[in-house]
């Protein structure tokens, strides 16, 4: 049934994404793309990879914003996949039921042997989340890294989603976000973690933690003027021994 | 929005057929035309004509078309598949209607309750339709009541110009059917521009700053893409019409779906057979045709709040 179903643990898994810390490096774009090409919803298509119009399925993708004018401007780094909502539109308009909400942990999937790929699940998303793959003919989502985070036959430190261990800034946190003093509940709450869109009531589960603002003087703690180093003259001779070779050498 | 070419024409289709339908029923429920066989022959041959092309354009789309019966199962949270269910079962009281008026030529006693259940099915049909659109919140074109008001008074009006073209064809015309063509060119002619004033006149829905949350830091743009190509997600969701361009597209869709449509009704109310046949025909012709530019507006103008991640300054 595509109705959202009752959470039945208080389960919520899902990111927390620092957007001060984020260097806009893709690797978690492209660890996602690799994982997930051989995972859960494999493979995911790419199309003329080397030529004109590269195009295919990414679950995680980072844009790049500019913030602000002038000297206040800041370029921000923003990683976005699935976030896993409390209220996803996109299982409520599923008419088939391949889309679903599982109960227990609160992650959105697609079961791609009952998806009729009729694309409305993307409409109804509104952080453009899922993606068409015409190759199979389904739609593909953020699975989450299902096929991680229980795996028992990875050592428990690889069992987060591989954006999270893949990220070299440490700027991506998976946990769950239903308990309030899970370390990722406690980085939200100190940091003041906020939802993306919140007037359309989805109720995202990941959330984003604000760039941190920048200290009151740091007008004044640019980098000092250095004194120029192209103020020796050009021909200055050298001395001693040097001068000695010099004379020799341009005789 | 991309306007799929195959959405467009079943809407437009399934909808005239529909409303024809609806007509069809409401003047046998009513008794306001005898049962004539070939009549309702012809009614009824061009309206499951019309109805099951356009639901079978609609599984163009689909990625897996031989899946689509599964399509019938999420009624509970699912306008798409309640609009699926209403479209299959809607054939029952649909055939015994049509049934009791092509091989009885009867609509009294227990077809009428056929023809009072069309009635119902015809119009559920179409709101279906319309609330799959109306409920999505990420497209402010579309989440808005004016919706279903337009899709249902397309869906009528194509329908009563269907069923003015075969009252003429059958010599069953009457001034009460010219007035409902009146009326309902009227109505879809003063909805749409009460939906198209709402579109031109209503705020920002999403602004980009809410789509990242970091409006604190100033006004947000897009400084570099994810990607290089569209992606799918561009592709679907990027599609949008330049202004100048829609308001010419308006313009031939006022002429097309309303005006020469209406006014060719007009004329054949009172002319010989030479003139009022083919005006009939060629309002049909001219309605369908305006109905799929309007349909096809009604996609192209659409700004969906995912490209506010990919440069859009508003939703």
């Amino acid at each position: 049934m595509t109705e959202i179903p009752q959470n039945t643990s208080g389960k919520k898994l899902g990111l927390v994404i620092d957007l001060d810390i984020c260097v806009g490096c893709h690797a978690c774009a492209v660890n996602c793309k690799e994982w997930n090409t051989s995972g859960h919803s494999a493979p995911l298509p790419d199309n003329d990879p080397f030529g004109q119009n590269a195009e295919g399925v990414w679950f995680n993708r980072v844009h790049t914003f500019e913030c602000g004018q002038g000297a206040d401007s800041r370029t921000v780094h923003f990683p976005r996949s699935c976030l896993h909502c409390e209220q996803p539109a996109c299982v409520e308009v599923c008419p088939t039921g391949a889309s679903y909400k599982r109960a227990e942990d609160g992650i959105v999937l697609v079961n791609e042997d009952i998806c009729i790929g009729c694309k409305l699940c993307s409409w109804a998303c509104p952080y453009g989340a899922r993606e068409y793959d015409g190759d199979s003919g389904v739609m593909k989502k953020c699975t989450l890294c299902i096929d991680r985070i229980y795996n028992e036959n990875l050592e428990e430190t690889d069992r987060v989603p591989v954006c999270v261990s893949t990220c070299p800034a440490n700027a991506r946190h998976f946990g769950d976000l239903g308990d309030p003093i899970s370390e990722v509940s406690r980085m939200v709450e100190e940091r003041q973690g906020y939802d993306l869109m919140p007037e359309l009531h989805y109720q995202p589960v990941n959330k984003y933690l604000p760039p941190r603002p920048k200290s009151a003087d740091y007008q004044s703690e640019q980098p000092k003027r250095l004194t120029p180093v192209a103020a020796r003259p050009e021909n200055e001779e050298a001395g001693g021994l040097f001068r000695w070779i010099d004379r020799v050498l341009t005789r | 929005m991309h306007p799929a070419y195959s959405v467009i024409f079943f809407t437009t289709f399934s909808g005239a057929g529909y409303g024809l339908l609806f007509l069809m029923g409401l003047f046998a429920a009513a008794q306001w035309i005898d049962p004539v066989r070939w009549f309702g022959f012809t009614g009824f041959f061009f309206a499951f004509s019309m109805i099951v092309s356009g639901l079978i354009a609609s599984t163009y789309h689909l990625g897996h078309p031989e899946r689509a019966w599964r399509a019938l199962s999420q009624w509970r949270s699912s306008w798409l598949s309640r609009e699926g269910i209403l479209a299959v079962t809607g054939f029952v009281p649909f055939s015994f209607f049509a049934m009791g008026w092509v091989i009885f030529e009867n609509h009294g006693g227990a077809w009428r309750l056929m023809a009072v259940l069309t009635i119902l099915f015809a119009v559920l049909t179409v709101y279906a339709t319309s609330m799959i659109y109306a409920t999505l919140r990420t497209v402010r074109a579309w989440f808005n009541r004016h919706t279903v008001r337009v899709y249902l008074a397309f869906s009528l009006w194509t329908g009563s110009v269907w069923f003015n073209l075969l009252a003429h064809l059958f010599d069953l015309h009457t001034p009460g059917i010219g007035m409902i063509v009146v009326i309902t060119g009227i109505l879809a002619l003063w909805l749409k521009r009460k939906y198209w004033m709402f579109l031109d006149t209503s705020p920002t829905w999403v602004p980009p700053e809410h789509a990242t949350g970091l409006g604190d830091l100033g006004s947000v743009k897009l400084l570099d893409a994810p990607n290089t190509q569209e992606n799918y997600v561009q592709q679907e969701m990027g599609f949008n019409i330049a202004r100048k361009h829609a308001e010419k597209l308006r313009r031939w869709a006022f002429f097309t779906y309303f005006l020469i449509p209406w006014s060719l009704a007009l004329i054949t109310f009172e002319s010989d057979p030479w003139i009022k046949i083919p005006g009939a025909i060629l309002a049909v012709i001219m309605v369908m045709v305006g109905t799929m530019i309007e349909r096809w507006l009604f996609f192209a103008e659409a700004k969906h709040t995912t490209m506010l991640y990919y440069g859009a300054s508003d939703s």
